[in-house]
């Protein structure tokens, strides 16, 4: 009941500002009264549902699935050993985090989307599918570097800093028109069902591994998780570019050489 | 009789469409998870029967959520941004780029999640008070809300203007960059992180309306380049607002 009281507090700005602007500056009746009435309900049973599911799921599956892989048990095989320290041994958790990083990444609709966009500014020299794969394979290896931090306990800023030197140099040299949808993709890989489990699986993993503190270590997997795809779409772009010279230039020597 | 029909395929709609891609946002997790129960856990998830019943409300939830965004909000809301870009105001339209951007975040079921998280990681150590964890979450969600307005309302004057774009995500960097200095370390991680979720279910449709919207009134401007980076830039600002809240409550 407290949830469905703070679901509406969440959506009444939203549903203040438009029917304030409909209704006070363009002087407009709303468009099929009825229908908003109902999803406007649709909207606060929901994000109610979600809050509640969200207890009882999405915080305690990242928290379980870090308690298991960092278990001092599962990582030594040696019953009531003490916990493991050592970055080396959490290999297991560094898979996982990729894996889910490139799972909820390839079927995310919106990158599907960006894809697409991209093949089209390019004319046709970035490849959808190939574009699709560079980005999840760049998140996987993001949320696994993360998760590598966190264990390894090296402070965050260095990794983003790091990354968005990167970002920087690629700009320049990047084609134009595929910067501003590179740095719109970084939005694309967190969807709302995987951010919690995310942040909940870098929490439960900096309680888990001794010497972490989880209010300085546990956050910053989301962080990683949206710095890589725009690394990755530049990079595909580049690459698409280079490789298009290349052939152009090839083709140019062909046809001298048959001259 | 038209109407009870009308309720009958919202209802097959929502079934077949919302609450399939609600489940298609789960299926990868859930099939990673199933495959490292199996091989290499090699046990069964504790806790299967809640966090089972648990998904279906998330996926039922979503899928009613996004359904209801879709049927109230986002027709009028897009057609307003049009409208709003076409008037020709400027003070209504950057008044209503702000409000966008702070009310669609505020609404924003991921930063919900991750800043309750974050209270209650701060009153478990001891930085803030147990009771003042949802004051707390509330005050991190409001400075997102906050900069994500801002955010929208720079992006929609650099629409206008016809600014580059990369100018302005290399300033937002060198903000980020400097702010991280002064922060103090136990909000770094969070506000890297609410860069990331700030831009999700609500905001992006609404805002990339409004780009659009807006680069393809302005003559010769190409949308595709034009209208977009507005949700970049909008990812940047709550982290150096995010840091801000942290000096204001940490140091």
């Amino acid at each position: 009941m407290l949830t469905l009281l703070f679901t509406i507090r969440d959506v009444l700005p939203i549903l203040g500002l438009i029917v304030g602007f409909q209704l006070l500056v363009l002087r407009q009746p709303i468009p099929r009264l009825r229908r908003v009435v109902v999803g406007v309900a649709y909207v606060i049973i929901g994000l109610a549902l979600f809050l509640v599911g969200l207890d009882m799921a999405l915080f305690p599956l990242g928290q379980t699935m870090a308690a298991q892989l960092s278990d001092p048990e599962f990582l030594t095989g040696v019953k009531n050993s003490a916990p493991v320290s050592s970055w080396t041994s959490y290999g297991w958790m560094y898979c996982f985090a990729g894996m889910i990083g490139f799972a909820t990444t390839i079927a995310e609709p919106s990158l599907i989307a960006v894809a697409y966009k991209a093949h089209e500014v390019s004319a046709g020299t970035i490849d959808r599918l190939g574009l699709r794969l560079a980005v999840a394979a760049g998140v996987a290896v993001g949320i696994a570097l993360g998760a590598f931090r966190i264990v390894h306990g090296s402070p965050l800023y260095l990794y983003i800093l790091a990354g968005y030197v990167i970002v920087i140099v690629q700009t320049i040299f990047a084609p134009r028109q595929i910067i501003a949808l590179a740095y719109d993709s970084g939005g694309v890989t967190t969807s709302t069902v995987t951010v919690p489990i995310v942040a909940a699986l870098g929490l439960g993993l900096s309680e888990a591994v001794p010497g972490r503190d989880p209010a300085l270590d546990g956050f910053g997997l989301i962080a990683f998780a949206s710095l890589f795809p725009i690394i990755s779409v530049m990079g595909y772009a580049q690459h698409a570019a280079w490789k298009n010279r290349r052939r152009g230039k090839k083709r140019s020597k062909e046809e001298r050489h048959a001259v | 009789m038209a109407e009870k029909r009308h309720t009958v395929t919202a209802f097959s709609r929502l079934a077949g469409g919302r609450l399939w891609s609600a489940c298609k946002d789960l299926l990868p997790i859930v099939l990673v998870i199933v495959f490292f129960q199996l091989v290499v856990i090699s046990q069964p998830l504790p806790n299967l029967g809640e966090v089972f019943w648990g998904s279906i409300l998330v996926v039922l939830g979503l899928g009613l959520f996004v359904e209801g965004l879709e049927m109230a909000l986002f027709p009028i809301g897009e057609s307003l941004a049009q409208a709003l870009a076409r008037k020709g105001s400027l003070l209504w339209l950057l008044l209503f780029a702000f409000l966008l951007g702070f009310s669609t975040t505020i609404a924003e079921p991921a930063l919900i999640a991750i800043a309750r998280q974050s209270g209650e990681i701060a009153a478990k150590s001891n930085l803030i008070e147990s009771t003042s964890i949802a004051p707390y979450a509330l005050g991190l969600r409001l400075s997102v809300a906050i900069s994500v307005g801002v955010a929208i309302l720079i992006g929609t004057l650099r629409i206008l203007r016809g600014w580059p774009i990369h100018y302005l995500i290399i300033g937002g960097y060198g903000m980020v960059m400097v702010m991280t200095v002064f922060a103090p370390p136990e909000i770094i991680g969070i506000a890297y992180d609410a860069g990331g979720v700030t831009t999700s279910t609500v905001t992006v449709p609404l805002v990339a309306a409004l780009g659009v919207g807006l680069a393809s009134i302005i003559q010769g401007r190409n949308p595709l380049v034009d209208g977009f980076g507005l949700i970049a830039f909008a990812s940047l600002l709550p982290m150096v607002f995010v840091m801000a809240y942290g000096i204001l409550i940490f140091a």
